[in-house]
């Protein structure tokens, strides 16, 4: 399976994104979020990205207000989801143009379309950053 | 654009997501929510909503889901949506379906048949849209209704189509591999599509079907080196590079496949060696992504067949992640440096220090994975320190799920490598003391046998020592409040078997104790038979001892409780112990021998003893026994025989030995007749008949005997006896209490499970014997080696040995094996999917292959060593993006963060520019010059908000 779940929270621990690849109910994807931003939300810049939860891994970054977390098995290679991460917030920089929260908030729909085109299955099934583009960009030329 | 929201966005959603985002408390922000819901609700029904309006406020309603609350009344408007002409509505529509529901939901199978359409369409983009949607839609029962239509677009012109068409298959091999297994070949076809996205995630469920089925997948060997080998050498498209590495989210899969694939396998390892070494030398070891590739390397290289070169790579790569002063590569290098020990354990001698380090960090991460490494690299010779750490941290942590996982590693730990029983205890007592009620009850048992048992050694004195230092150190603990239940069924059972065994304390003592428990945990009944129980067993050993028994008051009150409980087993026991203090020595030692709960004990099947009370029976006058089946009509066999054995009755004959009693067959004994008649065993207290003790410990007598009775007589229903009925409910009861719960029961049901156990340890004890005797060759241990560095080079020879012995067999069969199939191996090499190929073009024609994967351009500037060229706009794009960021944006502006790693990853690669790379990489200078130009700028630029995140990418 590989990746679980991706969710985009602020830094107030509220969510912007939210993207499961395995399904939970309303209930448990509020307590899941609950626990796991309140878990990394706490820690440092000095300590590692990784945070061990339950049986599976989050891996995190942060970026300005926003913190990025995936749920990953624990045999996922925490790096590689690290960068991968950072690839999605430059794809998402490439097509937004310095990304921020906001455009996020305002076009919830195409974050999760590159991130449909990214992940597919819990697996990493796209990096080049003009695949993942080129539909979205077919669609808004579309419309 | 940006955050000023699109074209078509109205106000009303513009200050809908404003006011969320600017919501400062989650109940205002489910003020903002629920306001929008009734909002929702009323306007979503409305005729004729324009189709943009309705898209907007389908996205509203995933807000709604994604802020914690129900959205469901607008499910069946997202459905409707999919049906739209519009792409980027159907699309909208589609995305939030798979957002809402699951593959169960009852609106799926609306969607199948737009799904159906949808597949069929002309605009690719919509092939994509429902293919996404297949994904997560699609259960096991619908997988039928597109199969046909999925597996004719793995053939789609549209490289984005077959993709998908592949993950969807994948989707359908992870729900139900029956429904596709003749269709998995078409994985093998896919890996060699002209498009490397293709490809790439054709390794995705590659991965899966190689993980259950290694095997079959052994001619793939070739492939996935030769592909790895292109991509590492810059092969494809410069699209797939990431921070000027090559492919690297492709090049890690790769590895991972073949850490599978070359796992024992000496010939597919060996085709392994020159591509990992490959990448061990070209990976870029200053960015993550680097880091990343060269992580996979090394667990790749610890899960093939060793090869000497490339764990010597792996072990410098693993002292540079160790030496860095990043958590995340210390993380890696603790990880990584867990994995490699199984093949070096040597290594870990020169990182001591680096791994001490870790362990005290604060940071519960690295500690945890720390531990895991200790864990792993635990030898006799230092597990102390190592159990020791770890109780420390279990202790002082809260989260259950990880203290549980702590807390059976210790026990695994200590009972492998416990250096003395003294220790043993000690660990164990720490451990049930703090996590008792995590570990599983079996932990206990093993306790409680180990106990009994000792350690498997002849010396009955060190088991001696044993039982003294565990009962001196159980009365101690007693004294603390609040111990977990099952610590204290341990510390009474062992405290009724062994507390006075010895001598050093006197009944009173531990019976005043086994009372204070009692009371103490008063509602915990499993802890007050345990309780009872060994009091029982105190006064026998008194009894037999032929001492006089004081019943202390507050024991005696607490029986009276018992005698009146609402528990039934409390009751039994309670009777019980009456019973036994009414017996003479005799009778008592033999019902109750002490220290016997490891004996066998040999039940009399034929009841051959009681021969001649039959006779005398018969004699007198007493009808004779009638079988079972022969009385089938009569009412009170079904009473009598335990409900469990109704399918006995109804057979004919019955030739096995009864089983033994059953607490309800005692029960219903009439108690009137067995006094009269004399036939049952024990007598009740208030008749003590030790003439009859000679059949005491003879179970099924009682059985025998009651049988007679019932038959003879009415049932007079009787609650309370006790006498034998533990043992019964021992023999083939699976609770707790089998184990060792009651006076003779203990015996009966111990014993067949001691011999289980103890046939099961014996050859435990001596691998760990085994291993003891290597780890003092191996390794120091981690509180040993500090002092004496010298052990590694036995270390190393021991373990390189080891390591060769344990391949030695393997590769033998491998060889065969080889052999018997030289000739069925080159066709699959060639041609993925079709086995007609020909061996000669076996070595050519994954090149071949791989090399339609590249367009003619790239191929060219793959050529030319000139890849740099191809790659700089898209840098350049991303830094005007970045530079023009700083000003214009605000301090939210997710790009201060964004173009920290950014900056911090250039001057990494362009300060060390590699020689070993240079010649097909190619320093580029107008690359390096933007990089400069940029890092000056960021330099000077307030902007970033995270100056840490430096330290994270650099390290």
């Amino acid at each position: 399976m590989g990746i679980r779940f991706i969710l985009m929270v602020n830094k107030q621990g509220q969510t912007r994104l939210a993207q499961y690849y395995e399904w939970l109910t309303l209930e448990e994807r509020r307590a899941l979020e609950g626990e796991i931003v309140r878990k990394c939300l706490a820690r440092n810049e000095q300590q590692c990205s990784f945070v061990e939860h339950r049986n599976y891994k989050i891996v995190y970054r942060r970026y300005a207000s926003l913190f990025f977390l995936v749920g990953v098995d624990n045999d996922e290679n925490e790096l590689a989801i690290l960068e991968f991460i950072h690839l999605l917030v430059e794809t998402m920089d490439r097509h937004f143009g310095n990304v921020c929260e906001l455009d996020i908030m305002f076009h919830l729909e195409k974050a999760h379309f590159m991130l449909e085109e990214m992940v597919m299955n819990g697996s990493i099934v796209e990096t080049s950053k003009a695949n993942i583009l080129s539909p979205i960009q077919l669609m808004d030329k579309a419309s | 654009m940006g955050s000023q929201g699109g074209f078509y966005q109205s106000k009303e959603f513009l200050d809908l997501v404003k006011s969320i985002g600017e919501a400062r408390s989650k109940a205002e922000e489910d003020r903002i929510v629920l306001n929008e819901i009734e909002t929702l609700k009323r306007r979503i029904s409305e005729p004729d909503i324009p189709k943009r309006k309705m898209k907007e406020y389908i996205i509203r309603l995933v807000y709604i889901e994604m802020l914690g609350h129900d959205a469901s009344f607008g499910y069946i408007h997202a459905v409707k949506m999919t049906h739209d002409d519009s792409l980027l509505v159907k699309r909208t529509g589609y995305l939030a379906v798979t957002l809402f529901l699951n593959e169960d939901h009852d609106l799926i199978i609306l969607i199948v048949n737009t799904i159906q359409k949808d597949l069929k369409s002309d605009n690719y983009l919509v092939v994509c849209a429902a293919l996404n949607a297949v994904c997560k839609l699609i259960n096991e029962e619908t997988i039928p209704a597109v199969l046909p239509q999925v597996m004719e677009l793995l053939a789609h012109p549209k490289e984005a189509v077959r993709k998908k068409a592949i993950m969807a298959l994948h989707r359908f091999y992870q729900k139900s591999p029956s429904s596709v297994s003749h269709l998995v070949s078409n994985f093998r076809k896919r890996l060699c599509d002209n498009d490397p996205g293709v490809m790439g995630a054709t390794l995705c469920p590659l991965f899966e079907l190689i993980a259950r089925d290694v095997n079959s997948y052994k001619d793939l060997v070739i492939s996935f080196v030769s592909i790895l080998k292109q991509v590492a050498e810059r092969r494809l498209s410069k699209a797939y590079d990431y921070h000027q590495m090559p492919a690297p989210f492709i090049q890690i899969k790769l590895l991972k496949i073949l850490a599978l694939l070359g796992s024992g396998d000496k010939q597919a390892s060996e085709n392994m060696y020159t591509v990992v070494g490959d990448i061990f030398r070209k990976c870029d070891s200053s960015s993550n992504i680097g880091n990343a590739v060269l992580y996979e390397c090394i667990c790749c290289v610890s899960s093939i067949y060793p090869n000497p070169k490339l764990l010597e790579s792996a072990a410098d790569v693993i002292s540079r992640f160790l030496k860095s002063d990043s958590h995340n590569l210390k993380y890696m290098g603790i990880d990584a440096l867990g994995r490699l020990i199984k093949i070096s354990p040597e290594i870990a001698e020169q990182h001591q220090l680096a791994v001490i380090d870790c362990l005290e960090d604060p940071d519960d991460t690295l500690k945890r994975k720390t531990f895991e490494l200790l864990y792993k690299m635990t030898k006799s010779t230092n597990v102390e320190v190592i159990v020791d750490r770890m109780i420390d941290y279990m202790i002082s942590i809260n989260d259950n799920h990880y203290k549980t996982e702590i807390a059976s590693r210790c026990v695994e730990l200590a009972e492998q490598f416990a250096p003395s029983n003294q220790w043993f205890i000690q660990t164990m007592n720490r451990v049930f003391e703090h996590a008792g009620d995590l570990v599983n009850i079996k932990v206990a048992h093993n306790l409680m046998r180990l106990i009994a048992e000792g350690f498997g050694e002849d010396d009955d004195n060190a088991d001696t020592k044993l039982r003294l230092a565990a009962v001196e150190s159980y009365l101690r603990i007693l004294g603390e409040p609040k111990l977990p239940s099952v610590f204290l069924q341990v510390i009474c059972w062992v405290l009724g078997e062994y507390g006075t065994a010895d001598g050093m304390f006197s009944a009173s003592d531990i019976t005043g104790k086994l009372c204070d428990v009692a009371e103490a945990y008063s509602n915990d009944e499993t802890v007050k038979a345990y309780a009872t129980t060994a009091l029982m067993k105190i006064y026998a050993f008194e009894i037999a001892a032929r001492r006089k028994v004081d019943m202390l008051p507050e024991c005696q009150s607490l029986m009276e409780e018992l005698l009146a409980s609402h528990s039934t087993d409390l009751q039994q026991r309670a009777y019980e112990l009456q019973a036994v203090i009414g017996l003479d020595a005799h009778a008592v030692a033999c019902i109750m021998p002490s220290d016997a709960s490891c004996e066998d004990i040999e039940v009399d099947r034929d009841l051959s003893f009681l021969n001649d009370y039959i006779q005398e029976a018969i004699e007198k006058g007493a009808q004779p026994y009638i079988p079972e089946s022969e009385r089938s009509g009569m009412l009170n066999i079904s009473n009598f025989r335990n409900q469990d054995h109704h399918e006995a009755s109804s057979h004919g004959l019955r030739f096995e030995a009864y089983e033994l009693p059953k607490p309800a067959v005692q029960s219903r004994i009439p108690q009137t007749l067995i006094a009269s008649t004399e036939i049952v065993p024990v007598p009740e207290p208030m008749y003590p008949r030790e003439s009859y003790q000679t059949t005491m410990p003879s179970i099924p007598s009682d059985a025998g005997s009651a049988e007679l009775k019932l038959r003879l007589e009415g049932v007079q229903k009787k609650w309370g006896r006790s006498t034998y009925t533990p043992a019964t409910s021992t023999s083939n009861s699976t609770s707790q209490k089998t184990v060792n719960g009651t006076s003779q029961g203990d015996g009966a049901s111990t014993v067949s499970s001691m011999r289980e156990t103890y046939d099961s340890r014996k050859p435990q004890v001596e691998v760990s014997h085994e291993k003891q005797k290597l780890a003092a060759s191996l390794f120091g241990g981690s509180s040993k080696t500090e002092k004496s560095p010298a052990t590694g080079h036995k270390a190393a020879k021991a373990s390189s040995h080891v390591v060769e012995k344990s391949h030695v067999p393997k590769s033998s069969l491998e060889v065969a094996s080889e052999k018997a199939t030289p000739a069925q191996q080159p066709p699959d090499l060639l041609d993925l999917g079709e086995p007609t190929a020909t061996s000669t073009a076996l070595q050519l024609d994954p090149f071949k292959q791989l090399e339609g994967l590249l367009d003619a351009t790239e191929v060219a500037s793959a050529v030319n060593g000139a890849p740099a060229a191809s790659r700089s706009p898209d840098i350049m794009a991303l830094y005007a993006d970045t530079a023009a960021g700083i000003h214009n944006k605000n301090d939210a502006d997710l790009l201060s963060g964004l173009s920290n790693p950014s900056v911090t990853n250039m001057p990494g690669t362009t300060a060390m520019p590699q020689v070993t790379q240079s010649s097909s990489k190619g320093p580029n200078p107008k690359d390096s010059l933007e990089k400069d130009a940029l890092v000056r700028q960021m330099g000077v630029n307030p902007s970033s908000q995270n100056p840490n995140l430096f330290k994270d990418l650099l390290g």
